[in-house]
């Protein structure tokens, strides 16, 4: 891996942790409401997966403010759509849960868990007969890799050898629900194994996740079909924030925390000699610029006009027609 | 007693009584439920009557059918209404009909929880309203609980009844501290008359119980009236005798619902009170109700799109003065 990926690997999981640091900071003085789910610990998938599929569709779940800053979103219009203002990527209609932005092939966060698999599924059949190259990437969590809309998605996909990858966060914990108790195995790939190349890959590692996912856009590019990333990962926050997350052991956490996908790059980057030891401590401080930048646009962006609330229901020449 | 104790109170005396009730729904056991009504229960019964399922709404109702074919009694708790649409196919298809399909040989003892409505900005995908949804599908029986004495009694009834009870809850409700009354002779199906009036009858259900009651003392200070104000419990069946009577005494009527405006479940209430009690109105019938709008999240766009006391008020004033009160 050279230097300058690693670089950026490291920028971007930094800013991203930043940014969810901010944002939880923002929450507790009531800036933010609503549902708030972090990806603290997850940043290696985000990232990772992001800078590898660089082309193409991207349909995710609801933690997703990182990887929309991964995709290249600004963290000043997610920061404003946490905060619900009229200059946030969803005009603060969406929220954190969310983040959509076509110009960057970015739809979702869909908040109704595996509601946007069988959606990713029709964009790659798309993607298919309009001879488009690059393919789908659709993210999800170990807990919809127990719902009925995941299995419909695997088979479609796989009958009709659609360019999509599956990348599954296996954090363990659906809310409170350790996916062991309802799926009899807790590794996630043996799902999809029968029905395309699945692989089960460390995902606090950014450069396993860069590496998987780069061989999958490869395969999927190529016409072979889908495609199923289990990528091991932890979040060392709650659920959401109204979730203390305490349902799991301190050992478990430490366990995960000892492997931080930041401080580990970070490490090796510098025992390798691969990036100087200066480039962190600018990285970080370009990072905390850029994120007081983003809360001090939120707080400063105006409250969406009230006229707003019936903007957006239907297009313009269908709001002419329906009164 | 908290709105959630309530709850709890009912599934854990019903549990407790009847071997054959059993629990189901993502994390309802070890976790204690997403708002806490089912705390205790898994410590208490084990995972074989407390069960946590995956993230599988269809599965979780499709399950607790075939459980109640069975001989169970399950309660399925449904995390929040919007989710009970991946689960619309087992509840329409298959709950509502089989007594109905079998020529009443197939009895689905069902009770499924699910909490909805705007609680606080999260957004389009968590905040609905869908009792119209349920209310307009025969072989359902839908109740709505708006207060902890209603949702303790209620839901032991639901339980205990031999067809698919959908049994709503508000999620602003859980965490309110209420009075509790000891009842005698609960009817589930019965409106409760919250409060006595005689010039105007306002209908509600559910939290705008709240907001209702919120509003009234400025109505009638403004409009010089006394409000009679219906809760109505029970949305399928509908307690028309008890609508009938307090219309036909006041002559003027008004409903607030969260729902959306057209097509919502106050729509149903308002044909029937047209096609029946015409006569009996002095004035044209009011709907306050939520705006017909995906719900959004920046809170004062949510609150605009949904009544409140202020408005309500404010609305059933302006229509008050229009119509002669």
């Amino acid at each position: 891996m050279h230097s300058g990926r690693i670089e950026k690997f490291y920028y971007l999981m930094k800013l991203g942790r930043e940014f969810e640091l901010a944002a939880k900071e923002q929450y507790m003085q009531g800036n933010i409401a609503g549902f708030l789910h972090l990806d603290i610990g997850q940043e290696a998938c985000s990232v990772g997966a992001m800078q590898a599929f660089d082309k193409g569709d991207v349909f995710t779940h609801y933690r997703e403010h990182v990887l929309a800053i991964a995709r290249g979103m600004d963290p000043k219009i997610v920061m404003a759509e946490l905060f619900g203002k009229v200059t946030g990527v969803s005009k603060g209609k969406g929220g954190s849960m969310h983040l959509f932005d076509p110009d960057l092939d970015f739809y979702g966060g869909d908040a109704i868990v595996a509601g946007h698999l069988p959606i990713a599924v029709g964009c790659a059949y798309a993607r298919k007969i309009q001879g488009e190259k690059a393919g789908v990437f659709a993210i999800f969590g170990d807990g919809a890799s127990n719902a009925g809309a995941f299995f419909e998605s695997i088979n479609i996909a796989a009958a009709w050898k659609l360019p999509l990858i599956f990348f599954c966060e296996n954090n363990y914990y659906a809310i409170g629900t350790r996916i062991g108790w309802v799926s009899p195995f807790e590794e996630l790939y043996h799902k999809a194994r029968n029905y395309m190349p699945a692989k089960r890959i460390d995902g606090m590692d950014v450069c396993a996740v860069y590496k998987a996912v780069t061989e999958a856009k490869e395969y999927i590019e190529n016409g072979l079909g889908p495609y199923f990333i289990e990528a091991e990962t932890y979040r060392y926050e709650g659920h959401s924030m109204s979730d203390n997350g305490k349902y799991r052991s301190e050992e478990e956490m430490e366990i995960f925390k000892s492997r931080d996908p930041i401080e580990n790059l970070k490490k090796h980057a510098i025992a390798e000699g691969l990036v100087a030891p200066e480039y962190f401590d600018e990285a970080d401080k370009k990072v905390q610029k850029v994120i007081e930048e983003a809360i001090a646009f939120a707080a400063d962006s105006p409250e969406p006009p009230l006229s707003e609330l019936y903007e957006d229901v239907y297009c313009k020449e269908c709001t002419n027609v329906i009164p | 007693m908290l709105y959630r104790e309530a709850l709890n109170r009912a599934i854990d005396e019903m549990m407790a009584s009847d071997e054959s009730i059993v629990i189901l729904g993502e994390d309802v056991g070890r976790y204690g439920g997403s708002y806490r009504v089912s705390e205790g229960l898994f410590a208490k019964y084990g995972p074989k009557r407390v069960i946590d399922t995956p993230i599988a709404e269809l599965s979780i109702v499709g399950n607790a059918i075939g459980m109640a074919i069975a001989g169970l009694r399950p309660i399925a708790e449904i995390m929040t209404v919007n989710f009970s649409l991946l689960a619309m196919d087992q509840i329409v298809n298959h709950a509502a009909k089989f007594r109905y399909m079998s020529g009443g040989k197939m009895t689905i003892p069902l009770t499924i929880r699910m909490p909805g409505g705007v609680s606080r900005q999260l957004a389009a995908q968590h905040s609905e309203s869908y009792e119209t949804l349920y209310a307009a599908i025969p072989g359902l029986i839908v109740l709505a609980a708006s207060n902890a004495t209603y949702a303790y009694y209620g839901l032991k009834t639901a339980i205990a009844l031999n067809d698919p009870v959908i049994f709503l809850e508000h999620e602003l409700l859980y965490p309110m501290e209420m009075d509790f009354k000891e009842v005698k002779n609960f009817d589930p199906f019965k409106a409760e008359i919250v409060k006595e009036g005689k010039d105007l009858t306002i209908i509600t259900y559910l939290k705008m119980r709240y907001d209702v009651l919120e509003a009234v003392p400025k109505i009638e200070e403004e409009l010089g009236i006394s409000v009679e104000m219906i809760d109505l419990n029970s949305l399928r069946p509908l307690d028309m005798q008890t609508i009938a009577a307090s219309v036909q005494k006041t002559k003027r009527v008004v409903l607030v619902e969260e729902d959306h405006k057209t097509g919502g479940y106050g729509a149903e209430v308002i044909a029937k009170i047209s096609e029946e009690l015409f006569y009996s109105l002095d004035a044209p019938p009011l709907r306050i109700a939520g705006e017909d709008v995906p719900i959004p999240y920046n809170r004062s766009l949510e609150l605009a799109s949904i009544p409140t006391p202020d408005k309500i008020g404010q609305r059933i004033i302006q229509w008050g003065r229009k119509n002669g009160l």
